[in-house]
């Protein structure tokens, strides 16, 4: 029997037309738009001005905080302006525009494409390596790295948790890593293992990857501590906490942190990441993208530097296909639909997927029915339809007794609802009435 | 391009919609109205018939002219309601009376509620037990199953075995006495006995179980909880004096058991949200049914029993919950 | 049967009555002593319970009328000054009157000034788009136009109008209760002073973007070209972040900065047309005169314009 968490989930049609297409390196853009606020946290500060000339890896905006990243450049050129550009949040936000001038890399960057395998630094100097190099969660997530690393005093971690999984439908970035990169992201899991002070490493990987789950075997005999778990086909398997409970049988409490159950969680990227900040001194400026979608034409997976703006992405693709309805930055469950093709891609995004018109209209409203389908769904053990018609009522604190807080926003309840009712949408605003009255309350 | 869709997450669907989920109970009934037309002839059909159209025709009058709003009717629950309100009565039941029962389980069950979500009570057994209270006689005068030359209006009616054991026991016959006289335990399985037109052919009952299972419609909890409580209790009743009690598998293939706990007691309305709660739920109509039968007035119990039972949905939705995740701190 | 039926009422009838004098005793027990200048207070309250005072109903509001000394800091939108005064003889404490208010909608872009670049399909409240992302047109700031403050209204005060897709308020009817103020998640509403004849002259706009931008997402947004600060003789008006803001208070209804402004964002309700330059026909003067948007003149206004003209 593959592990597996225990209750709830469903299981989306997968959709991944890019799986076997290798990692190509997508040509630079003429100009970057590069938001200073793509990480969970305080934006950060800009340290460059209109026309300042800047190296790929230069820093140009600084961390505004511990829960904060540092963000680089991408390309080297002039920058242009500071202006407000709108990004993946549905908002103009303000953004560093550089224009790109060749691709000139800061000279410490080590360009070499030999492995590096052993860890010189002691576990301080990676966590402020990891921060200075503004890692953050390339799941998606986009939780700067460093802050997950320090530990508080009095917890203990015990083991180390790679997310491989990438339960959403459609994305196929992380398997690409998995296949492409192994050893570099292997490496990179043991400097994370360093710097955590821990022996164990779990990799879970879907079992709808298994050349990654075999490739992956193959390699880690050389690591000690690292295994790879292949899990069961089933959405959110990726979701942090269905992950430690799938692999290590532990149950993170309601309003925890992983670290609360001794376990911290890393995405595969983000392992690759640390490697290449630790061991080549390259900072987070590029990510892998995977581009894909029903009618896309050459569905694909691209490294691209952060702000390249999404149409370049597109058109590499073979153009955007006639019958888009919806484009969004992320996966099918949990990914955002934006509403330009000029939004430039951050540190969080895995992929853009363009949906058909006739795949983005929601299904047609009807009253509840009560089948208790998405109570069967939820992977929280929420009763959704509940919090949906609390939040309706706006009765927050029935929804907090009813653990709104609780809900990982993981969609299966609105994807399953036989009678189309939007149910996340109204969870989520009842999740962030009550936050709001939570933090008031603190104060 | 045209313009771009925006909404919030998810993106994706399952293609189930409360239509498809109705037309997959009707398509589970069909067997049942197989057989029972094999039975009981020109009656069943009439009687089905009649009770669709009625159903159908009063939510469209009540929504449009009496709520104003727009018609549901095609998302297929008025239909259900009607072949399931026509699965409770005998097929000899004239066409008024049905047609009140129409009205009742529409009118009062369903949309004086609120409609399909709100109503607490099954509809089609909101109709039945009315009809029940209100025309004892001719709800109780079952056909007997001579095949399809089944006269509609004057077919020779019978008793129930049911009804035969309840009163053979009440005479103090022993059961053993009293199974001489009603169809064997075989003959009930594929329905050769009177009684409600859908209530007879347990194997045309069970393949539409099997067929709402596969097509995840139902859970197989509330079916079998009852039938598993109501096996346990007769079983023990049974097990204690076999000649004043019937055996487990009698009370099982007699009277609505099949039907009520497949089709009735699965009702998504009306049943309860958590599995916790669907055993409480299940156990509940089996409990009651047996008391009924055994203890009670009435031979059959099990329309009575998921009534009551639906009365306390609410309560149990309110207190049993589904377990949530991280609930329990695990230092 | 008919012994059956007897049972069942008289049986009936005997639960109710012992229910019913136990509930009384009940009633007698747990009786709690209350300030009776509660009810009294009450008694003259709007019994709207909008919580537009800032209290969970009028009861709620009563109690704290009675509990605190001053009450100068209370005030009921609904019932307005004479409800107050009435509160005030009651109690003996003193209050303020304030100016009455009226909500007014602060933006203009119907579709046809202010194109849709895309469509929203989601649950159908304001509040969730505005989380969303910017709206289903280019100006982040504007209505969405899915009726949230229509929905928190206790007075049908407000309404949807289907050509502009903006909210609509009813002047007579609204109550400046500050509902829809709270409900809207863009601040487009504001709670304005109410002037005679229901006259009313403000920015309807609140987009913030630089003027260009603006300007391209919607014809009638406000661009911050500050020429209605020039014409302004009362200094009524500032303009902070490319949007112009009229102060209700110093405002003198002049209508000067109206006619400056290039993108009409400055609305004119219920004023009488302009005076009509002597050489023009009347006809033709009347269709040139009525201002490029102005909305929601009511019948008298006829009135108005006998009298004036
Ligand atoms: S899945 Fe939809 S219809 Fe079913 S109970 Fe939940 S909210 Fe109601
Ligand atoms: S309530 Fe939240 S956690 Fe549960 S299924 Fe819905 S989105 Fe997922």
């Amino acid at each position: 029997m593959l592990k597996t968490f225990p209750k709830g989930g469903v299981h989306p049609a997968e959709g991944k037309y890019s799986a076997n297409n290798a990692i190509e390196t997508l040509p630079l853009p003429k100009t970057v738009s590069i938001p200073i606020a793509q990480h969970i946290g305080a934006p950060s500060k800009p340290v460059v001005d209109k026309g300042d000339k800047v190296k790929v890896g230069d820093k140009i905006a600084e961390s505004a905080g511990f829960v904060s990243a540092n963000i680089h450049s991408s390309v080297s050129g002039t920058v242009v302006k500071i202006d407000n550009v709108m990004d993946s949040t549905g908002y103009k936000r303000p953004c560093v525009i550089i224009d790109v001038e060749g691709d000139e890399w800061n000279e410490s960057i080590d360009r070499s494409t030999d492995l590096k395998k052993e860890i010189s630094l002691t576990d301080k100097e990676i966590i402020n390596k990891i921060n200075e190099s503004g890692i953050v969660g390339l799941g998606g997530a986009t939780f700067p790295s460093h802050v997950k690393l320090s530990v508080p005093d009095g917890k203990k971690i015990d083991v180390l948790i790679i997310n491989g999984v990438e339960c959403e439908p459609y994305l196929t970035s992380d398997h690409r890593l998995m296949l492409e990169k192994a050893e570099e992201m292997l490496i990179g899991i043991q400097i994370l293992m360093k710097a955590l002070n821990v022996n164990v490493a779990l990799i879970g990987v879907e079992n709808n990857k298994p050349d990654a789950i075999s490739n992956l075997q193959n390699i880690v005999k050389d690591y000690p501590g690292i295994e790879v778990h292949a899990l069961k086909v089933q959405y959110p398997q990726g979701g942090e906490k269905q992950l430690i409970k799938a692999l290590i049988n532990r149950e993170v409490p309601s309003g925890g942190l992983p670290l609360d159950v001794g376990a911290v969680v890393h995405n595969v990227g983000t392992a690759l990441a640390v490697y290449e900040a630790v061991q080549k001194n390259k900072p987070l400026f590029e990510r892998v993208v995977t581009l894909t979608g029903k009618s896309v034409k050459k569905p694909s997976n691209f490294m691209v530097r952060i702000g390249t703006p999404v149409s370049n992405l597109v058109e590499a693709a073979g153009g955007l296909p006639e019958d888009t309805g919806k484009i969004i930055n992320g996966g099918p469950m949990m990914g955002k639909a934006v509403n330009s093709l000029e939004i430039p891609v951050v540190k969080g995004t895995s992929g853009i997927l363009i949906m058909p018109a006739e795949l983005s209209k929601r299904k047609k409203e009807s009253n509840c029915i009560r089948c208790a389908k998405c109570v069967s769904v939820c992977p929280q053990g929420l009763e959704p339809y509940l919090l949906n018609k609390l939040a309706l009522l706006e009765k927050n604190d029935k929804l907090e007794a009813g653990g709104v807080m609780d809900c990982i926003e993981c969609g299966s309840c609105s994807y399953t609802c036989p009678a189309g009712l939007p149910l996340l949408d109204y969870i989520r605003l009842g999740k962030s009435r009550v936050s709001q009255i939570i933090r008031s309350r603190k104060q | 391009m045209s313009k771009i869709t925006i909404s919030p997450s998810p993106h994706v669907y399952e293609d189930t919609t409360v239509k498809r989920l109705m037309f997959d109970v009707v398509i589970a009934m069909l067997p049942v109205l197989a057989i029972s037309i094999y039975f009981f002839g020109m009656g069943a059909i009439i009687v089905t018939l009649t009770a669709v159209v009625s159903c159908l025709a009063f939510e469209w009058l009540i929504q449009k002219y009496m709520l104003k709003q727009e018609p549901s009717i095609t998302d297929g629950s008025a239909l259900v309601t009607g072949i399931l309100l026509a699965f409770n009565v005998p097929t000899n039941l004239p066409i008024w009376i049905i047609i009140v029962g129409s009205l009742v389980a529409i009118g009062v069950g369903k949309m004086s509620f609120g409609g399909l979500g709100n109503n607490p009570f099954n509809p089609a057994l909101v109709g039945r037990v009315f009809l029940l209270i209100s025309f004892p006689v001719q709800m109780t005068s079952w056909p007997v199953p001579t095949g399809f030359s089944n006269s509609y209006t004057d077919a020779v009616t019978g008793a129930t075995p049911l009804g035969v054991m309840k009163e053979g026991i009440g005479a103090g016959e022993s059961v053993s006495a009293i199974m001489d006289k009603i169809p064997s335990h075989m003959e009930m399985f594929y329905g050769h006995m009177g009684g409600s037109m859908g209530e007879i052919a347990a194997v045309a009952l069970l393949l539409g179980f099997v067929y709402l299972l596969i097509r995840k419609v139902i859970t197989w909890h509330i079916p079998i909880s009852i039938i598993a409580t109501i096996t346990i209790f007769t079983g023990i009743l049974w097990m204690i004096n076999p000649e004043s009690n019937a055996d487990p598998l009698f009370h099982l293939l007699t009277g609505g058991v099949l039907l009520g706990a497949i089709f009735m007691a699965t009702d998504y309305v009306t049943s309860p949200m958590s599995v916790k709660g669907i055993w409480i739920y299940g156990v509940g109509i089996g409990l009651i049914t047996v008391l009924i039968r055994v203890f009670g007035a009435y031979p059959e119990g099990v329309s009575f029993a998921i009534l009551i039972m639906n009365a306390f949905v609410p309560l149990i939705n309110m207190y049993i919950k589904p377990k949530r995740f991280g609930e329990v701190r695990n230092d | 049967m008919s012994t059956i039926i007897l049972f069942t009422i008289i049986s009936l009838s005997a639960i109710g009555a012992i229910a019913a004098i136990i509930l009384y005793f009940a009633a007698q027990k747990f009786k709690v002593f209350e300030d009776p200048r509660i009810d009294q207070v009450e008694e003259n309250l709007p019994a709207a319970n909008c919580g537009g005072c800032g209290y969970p109903g009028c009861r709620g509001f009563a109690e704290a009328l009675v509990k605190s000394d001053d009450i100068s800091d209370l005030y009921c939108p609904v019932g307005g000054n004479d409800t107050m005064s009435k509160v005030a003889e009651i109690l003996g404490k003193a209050v303020e009157a304030k100016d009455p208010l009226v909500a007014v909608i602060r933006c203009s872009g119907s579709p046809e000034h202010r194109k849709k670049v895309n469509s929203y399909d989601g649950a159908s409240t304001c509040v969730i788009v505005s989380g969303l992302y910017s709206g289903e047109t280019a100006c982040q700031y504007g209505c969405h136009g899915l009726g949230d403050c229509v929905e928190v209204c206790d007075f049908e005060a407000i309404y949807m109008d289907k050509e502009t897709e903006l909210p609509v308020v009813i002047d007579d009817a609204c109550t400046a209760c500050g509902a829809c103020v709270k409900a809207c998640p863009n601040d487009i509403i504001e709670l304005r002073k109410k002037n005679k004849k229901d006259r009313k002259i403000f920015v309807s706009c609140v987009n913030m973007d630089k003027g260009g931008i603006a300007k391209k997402a919607c014809d009638v947004a406000c661009i911050g070209c500050k020429a209605c600060v020039k014409v302004c003789a009362y200094d009524a008006i500032v303009v902070e972040n490319f949007l112009a803001y009229i102060d209700p208070v110093k405002c003198k209804l002049c209508r000067k900065c109206v006619e400056v402004c290039p993108t009409n964002s400055i609305l004119e309700i219920n004023f009488p047309p302009r005076k009509v330059k002597p050489a023009q026909p009347v006809g033709e003067a009347e269709a040139k005169e009525t201002p490029a948007r102005s909305t929601g003149e009511k019948e008298n206004d006829n009135n108005i314009i006998n009298q004036e003209g």
